[in-house]
């Protein structure tokens, strides 16, 4: 069972207290009625699968209840590092 | 009949004699002794039948890697054990053992036919050979291949035993109490960290055990280890799996060797978090391969030295030795040092040490170098060798009745592989040595390689004049492979370890290849013609031994497997004979049959009473949401498809809740009891879904936004008073809510107190009749429930349970998220187009609901469906199609989402979702079931009181 850190209690925490939240830095359209149908598709359906770093979210459901951001290897299945949801991309 | 207790030696109590059985004979052990030593002092050799050609088999080891001994242990009704290892069960008085896969007797075994069929049964020969007719499969051949083949039956009564489980936290944790794991405890206790130190077998010391020289510092080592306040030692403890983050899974036998079983858990389940984990696990030797291996009394060398130096025990009165490492030569000197007879050490080096040659010749030991065991004779146990020189055709036979293999040491890497620590080759072991460590983990001792094993010829057959195809030169024991099926699988193309692994089974069995691993590896090498280095190892999986369901189960069955919600109101329920279902984890009353009443006839009644008088229905189970804040109105609006900006306070909305992609994933009625404040209800399984949607936009799409989410389902008991006699029931009861329908409108919400309670008033209905829903603080649900109970005993007040709740809300049309949608409705394909706000902007899913698929024609519908038989209720799920008459298979075009007797109407309705069902009224479908096809015509879904009448009172 991962150790996870979250960001915002500053603490390592059992996996099971987190959640997982899908693919990080992917911001809904100020203005969807604006995209194209294929500029919505690849906001709603395209995910990256990379081999090694990943980011991704997570939520400390049964914490604080925090989203935050972490960048993780898919390979190792290591974390590299979490950060508060609204940082910069690390 | 040749193995027998030394007159002298070993670690057993011989003070107390345990009496014990096996296959229904009684025995005699002593304290101290396994299963294993105990009947091999008593002169049994046969242990068990093989796995797939039922061969007799005996002890190959003395400890938890033995792949034959398989037996097991009962201990009373629903205390049966299989597949526990000999070697591993500790002797206690009125032990119940016996042996597995043979009948009608270990001796005398029907199924030994397997073996001399032996030549149909190559590698793969259940996948070449079953595969056709596959309607065969199920019912003839694999009961008849479960019978034959297998290992331990499975209990057939529950379990009563109970276990326990705990999480800890070292500073270092150390798995493997012999002499590597015992300095390390030691070094790691002197200073201030918590240390665990764990162990597999009864007591400390790992090799030491078999060692008497090394039993004073044992003792020493263990009582400084037990004065240790920071040390936690725990034996009958195995670690079976090493997983992220040093955390280490590890089961505590707490019961299993006592011969009273004592109140408390059987096992203990220990989840530990190490700072840093040290193995110590040691290393297991390795059998040789040669022709008739698997005789009863073909034993390891090392195994022999455990029974003789630990328990006591002399496998054999005249042992054989064959030998391709020094390893071997020691424990045939050790042995012969306590008086047993030895018959020939045979090694297949061509030179060895002249020290141990010298030994060997000081102690009276012929001695054949450059030779090979090339045949063992005796069926049920060893009566004589036969060897050859290598490369020779001369054959000697040699009389004895035990053989000792000594093929050098496999390094248990078991745990460190677990842990994805990286593994090198090192041809001076033959063996994978840890090499990159992925976690904060070390080996030490003989797991790390680091340990004197002496010198040794890695050899992967022992040369043999004889036909090698007609040998039974056994690698894995416990699955029966041979030498003659790796080499197979390499002639039938496979040449990858890992597939050739799943093809022969090899190492696949419970002992997880731990004495067969690298001799398949090393045949498959030879037979490719590639390095062993170049082939890699199969991956090892937790658990490292088997381990009970009880221990990782724990307590979490039965009732305990996940936990009940029950409502405040839940008590009363029971109380008045509710017949109960679990929606979500929530046990709701389904509905309350009165004496003689079957399910039908108690829901019809709950409806008529609702339609006619008035019904009382437990609510609690909704989800709640307090949303709070400024922007609440604006958070909201942008959530749901409906517009909430323009809601009057006191007024209740149906929210339409879509997920980005357009489809429907909640719905709810909603009421706003202040400009800045709304009480959220959501679906009874919906509820921590929709509250994780909602924070995520607020906190990560929209954080300028103020407003606050609090779940209150749990906070609030709901009563629904549905029926037209509702308001009559209510009115003495509430105080300072004006109840007229003037006053107090449909869809709408008050706030007040009923019977001094405070409450939160909706006048809302999910049943079509004239109806409210009663928020109180849920402490007070019982006692109001109680009140308005008594209240409405005048009106013939009835309480009815979701299953009258579902045929209500048919009759209206109202839909079931997750029931009448599956997650690829829209709110069009719904007929749910009127809730979305037509000039908002953006909403959750607004955009999705303009993707192509979504506006494109033959999309399915959900519908109403009356069936041409008004007696007829089709079934939930089952499929429709257009033409009955078309061949199979037929194309469906759609299935029943909900179905129902409507005791209101007299006749059966459903709803189905059908392509293009919108466009299809008045058609007629067909609903083919086994034995009959129904017919049914698409209708609207409202099938009671279109125009509302009923509502507006």
């Amino acid at each position: 069972m991962i150790l996870i850190h979250c960001p915002y209690c500053d603490e390592k925490r059992a996996e099971l207290e987190f959640a997982y939240a899908g693919q990080a830095h992917i911001a809904r359209p100020a203005d969807p009625s604006a995209l194209s149908d294929e500029e919505w598709e690849h906001y709603l359906f395209i995910r990256a699968n990379p081999r090694g770093r990943h980011h991704e979210r997570w939520r400390h459901i049964h914490g604080c209840g925090r989203f935050f951001n972490a960048v993780r290897d898919t390979v190792t299945d290591k974390f590299e590092t979490t950060y508060k949801a609204g940082e910069p991309r690390k | 009949m040749t193995g027998y207790r030394l007159p002298m030696g070993g670690r057993v109590n011989r003070q107390t004699q345990l009496a014990f059985r096996f296959d229904g004979a009684t025995y005699a052990g002593f304290e101290g002794d396994t299963l294993a030593s105990a009947l091999l002092a008593n002169g049994v050799q046969l242990f068990g039948r093989s796995f797939k050609y039922h061969r007799p088999r005996g002890l190959l080891g003395a400890g938890s890697e033995e792949p034959n001994a398989l037996i097991s242990v009962t201990r009373g009704p629903g205390r049966f054990t299989p597949n526990l290892r000999a070697t591993s069960i500790d002797l206690y008085d009125g032990l119940e053992a016996s042996s597995q896969n043979r009948w009608p007797s270990l001796k005398f075994d029907l199924g030994a036919i397997n073996d001399r069929l032996g030549m149909f049964f190559p590698a793969g020969f259940y996948n070449k050979t079953f595969m056709w007719p596959r309607s065969f499969w199920e019912k003839l051949y694999e009961p008849a291949i479960r019978r034959m083949a297998g290992l331990g039956h499975p209990p057939t009564e529950e379990d009563p035993d109970h276990y326990a489980a705990t999480y800890a936290h070292c500073d270092v944790l150390i798995i493997g109490a012999g002499p590597a794991g015992i300095d390390a405890a030691l070094e790691a206790a002197s200073g201030n960290g918590r240390v665990i130190l764990i162990d597999e077998q009864d007591e400390l010391g790992g090799g030491a055990l078999s060692d008497p020289a090394l039993w004073p510092w044992l003792d020493r080592s263990v009582k400084a280890l037990a004065a240790s306040p920071n040390v936690t030692v725990l034996t009958r403890t195995t670690a079976f799996g090493y997983f992220h983050d040093n955390f280490i899974g590890a089961v505590e036998r707490l019961t299993d060797h006592l011969a009273d079983v004592p109140h408390g858990p059987r096992e203990k389940l220990w989840r530990i978090r190490a700072g840093e984990v040290i193995l110590a696990q040691g290393a297991i030797e390795r059998p040789l391969v040669f022709d008739g291996n698997d005789t009863p009394g073909v034993m390891l060398a090392s195994a022999a030295r455990v029974f003789a130096l630990r328990f006591g025990v002399a496998v054999g009165r005249s042992i054989a030795l064959m030998a391709s490492h020094d390893s071997g030569w020691h424990d045939i000197f050790a042995l012969a040092k306590t008086g047993v007879g030895i018959a020939a050490i045979v090694d297949v080096r061509d030179a060895v040490s002249p020290d141990l040659l010298a030994q060997a010749e000081a102690l009276g030991i012929p001695v054949h170098l450059g030779h090979s065991v090339i045949g063992v004779r005796g069926r049920l146990g060893v009566k004589a060798i036969s060897i050859a020189r290598n490369g020779g055709t001369g054959v000697a036979d040699l009389a004895c009745d035990a053989l000792l293999m000594a093929g050098g040491w496999t390094l248990t890497v078991h745990l460190w592989s677990h842990s994805k620590g990286t593994l090198a080759w090192r041809d001076d072991l033959g063996a994978y040595v840890p090499d990159q460590p992925n976690e904060n983990v070390r080996c030490v001792g003989a797991c790390a390689g680091a340990w004197s094993f002496g010198d040794g010829a890695v050899i992967d057959i022992l040369p043999t004049p004889k036909d090698p195809t007609r040998a039974k030169a056994f690698v894995d024991f416990q699955n029966d492979v041979t030498a003659k099926d790796i080499k197979l699988a390499v002639r039938e193309g496979f040449r990858s370890i890992e597939h050739i692994k799943r093809y022969t089974t090899n190492g696949m069995a419970t002992d997880q290849g731990k004495t067969s691993n690298l001799n398949g590896l090393q045949i498959a090498s030879t037979a490719l013609n590639r390095p062993v280095a170049d082939i890699g190892l199969t991956t090892f999986r937790p658990p490292y031994t088997p381990q009970t369901f009880g221990a990782l189960a724990g307590h979490a069955k039965g009732p305990l497997f996940q936990p009940t919600r029950k409502t405040n109101i839940d008590s009363w329920a029971e109380e008045n004979g509710a017949v109960f279902e679990l929606v979500a984890q929530w046990r709701r009353a389904r509905y309350f049959p009165k004496a003689g009443e079957d399910m039908h006839a108690a829901v019809n009644r709950e409806c008529r009473m609702v339609r006619s008088s008035v019904g009382i229905f437990d609510a609690s189970t909704l989800g709640k949401i307090e949303v709070v804040g400024p922007d609440a109105a604006e958070f909201l609006n942008r959530m749901y498809t409906n517009p909430w900006k323009a809601l009057e306070p006191g007024r209740c909305r149906y929210g339409l809740l879509l997920k980005e992609d357009g489809f429907i994933t909640d719905d709810g009625v909603s009421a706003r009891l202040a400009a800045d404040r709304f009480h959220l209800t959501t679906t009874t399984g919906g509820a921590a879904r929709v509250l994780n949607m909602m924070e995520d936009y607020l906190q990560t799409e929209w954080p300028d936004l103020n407003v606050w989410l609090t779940s209150t389902t749990e906070q609030y008991a709901v009563i629904a008073l549905q029926g037209p006699n509702a308001r009559k029931v209510l009115e003495p009861l509430v105080e300072g809510i004006d109840l007229s329908a003037e006053a107090f409108p449909h869809m709408a919400v008050r706030e007040g107190t009923i019977c001094g309670i405070p409450t939160r008033l909706f006048r809302v209905s999910f049943t079509g009749e004239l109806g409210f829903e009663i928020n109180v603080p849920s402490a007070y649900g019982r006692a109001l429930w109680e009140r308005i109970m008594a209240e409405g005993a005048r009106f013939d007040i009835t309480p009815y349970g979701t299953e009258a709740m579902h045929v209500l809300r048919a009759e209206k049309g109202f839909i079931i998220v997750g029931q009448d949608t599956d997650g690829t409705v829209t709110p069009q394909d719904a007929g749910l187009d009127w809730a979305i706000g037509k000039k908002k902007p953006d909403f959750v899913g607004k955009r999705s609901l303009a993707r192509p698929d979504i506006v494109a024609p033959g999309r399915k519908h959900l519908v109403g469906l009356l069936t041409e038989d008004p007696n007829v209720v089709l079934e939930e799920g089952a499929q429709i199609v257009a033409d009955p008459n078309q061949p199979v298979p037929m194309t469906m075009i759609g299935h029943v989402t909900s179905s129902y007797w409507s005791e209101a109407l007299g006749r059966s309705i459903a709803m189905a979702l059908v392509v293009d069902g919108q466009n299809r009224m008045g058609q007629s479908l067909f609903i083919p079931m086994p034995g009959q096809t129904h017919v049914a015509k698409v209708s609207s879904m409202v099938f009671y009181d279109a125009e509302g009448a009923r509502l507006n009172v």
